[in-house]
């Protein structure tokens, strides 16, 4: 069984016989069939706002259930600093999902915020926007995953596109601002 | 009941509580109700974690008993024994709590519960387009892989 999800990338540790099999899909089909989801959402919704909303949620749908994914073939075994979960996802996250790497640029002087810069992307191989569609964030999706899988590691988070090649821009930069960590609590309440 | 092999029960928890799944092999005795023996099973996890941090002798960093820490802040434990039983525990970032619980001769699970999550867990679940993340999960699969899987247990 499989999320269908990306899993393109070759394996991260070749040598690790533990490792799971990460399943390959050619990557023109993973590009092509993302396009069709695009289209399919812009033709469901007739509004290029509403079709960013969409792919987020899509993306963060996807994010809570990877991250497990993620942890189990990369054996990070904790994610407390910012910083370092930012590098992670941008040299290991990226690299295991779509094959490709980012760099993190651009901290604030907090270092609560950060931007992933994409020199590569996939997913926008072949794809133009048309006049009707400037407003639109074609891998919105990237966001939100990246946002359900940071919340599943009590960071929550704010993601969106502040450069994008589709808009004319020389890159894909990402920008990552860190709202809160979440302190792990007893769940229940004592009259239950 | 079939002649008990070394394992005893196994829980997954997520980070709200939820007992996402209950595994018995060999429990001759119960006597609280399930709702009941699961949250004091996450209540033992949540208390013994916080009592490791607070005596942690390497480090002065540890606030006061029962004040919330971040996920993965401090030491944790990964087993306990009594003269009945053990419990070995894997607690994933993603805030994933697997329990096994032993007879007590049991040697280091941690590999063992590093793959109930990777090759199981994740395979049989999580990859499950049916599932509900943070529900609680029935799932013939991943009871066949992991009874298969503990059988190689020694």
């Amino acid at each position: 069984m499989s999320t269908g999800f990306g899993l393109m990338a070759p394996l991260l540790r070749p040598s690790d016989a533990s490792a799971p099999n990460v399943e390959k899909v050619n990557a023109e089909l993973f590009t092509l069939t993302y396009g069709a989801i695009v289209r399919q959402l812009l033709t469901d919704f007739e509004d290029v706002d509403e079709v960013n909303k969409q792919l987020d949620t899509m993306g963060y749908h996807i994010g809570i259930r990877l991250i497990d994914d993620f942890l189990s073939k990369s054996n990070v075994t904790r994610c407390t600093e910012f910083k370092e979960t930012a590098e992670v996802i941008a040299k290991v996250g990226f690299k295991m999902f779509l094959g490709v790497t980012a760099t993190v640029a651009n901290w604030d002087a907090d270092g609560t915020e950060c931007s992933l810069i994409l020199d590569d992307n996939p997913l926008v191989d072949y794809v133009e926007l048309p006049e009707t569609c400037q407003g639109l964030y074609y891998c919105n999706v990237l966001c939100g995953v990246i946002r359900g899988a940071l919340e599943m590691v009590s960071m929550r988070t704010e993601v969106k596109w502040v450069r994008d090649v589709l808009h004319g821009d020389d890159t894909f930069e990402m920008r990552l601002k860190l709202l809160k960590q979440v302190p792990e609590e007893y769940p229940y309440k004592d009259d239950e | 009941m079939a002649a008990p092999g070394r394992m005893r029960c196994m829980y997954i928890f997520n980070r709200n509580g939820v007992c996402l799944h209950y595994h018995v092999w060999y429990r001759p005795l119960t006597t609280l109700s399930p709702q009941q023996d699961q949250k004091l099973m996450f209540g033992l996890l949540f208390s013994l974690r916080s009592f490791t941090v607070k005596m942690d002798p390497t480090s002065n960093n540890k606030g006061h008993l029962g004040v919330p820490q971040l996920p993965g802040q401090g030491c944790s434990f990964h087993a306990f024994t009594t003269n009945t039983y053990k419990l070995s525990l894997l607690e994933t970032p993603s805030g994933i709590k697997i329990v096994l619980v032993t007879d007590p001769g049991m040697g280091d699970l941690r590999e063992a519960l590093r793959y109930i999550y990777s090759n199981i867990y994740v395979e049989y679940v999580i990859k499950n387009p049916l599932y509900v993340p943070g529900e609680h999960f029935r799932c013939e699969l991943f009871n066949a892989a992991l009874d298969q899987y503990v059988k190689t247990l020694k």
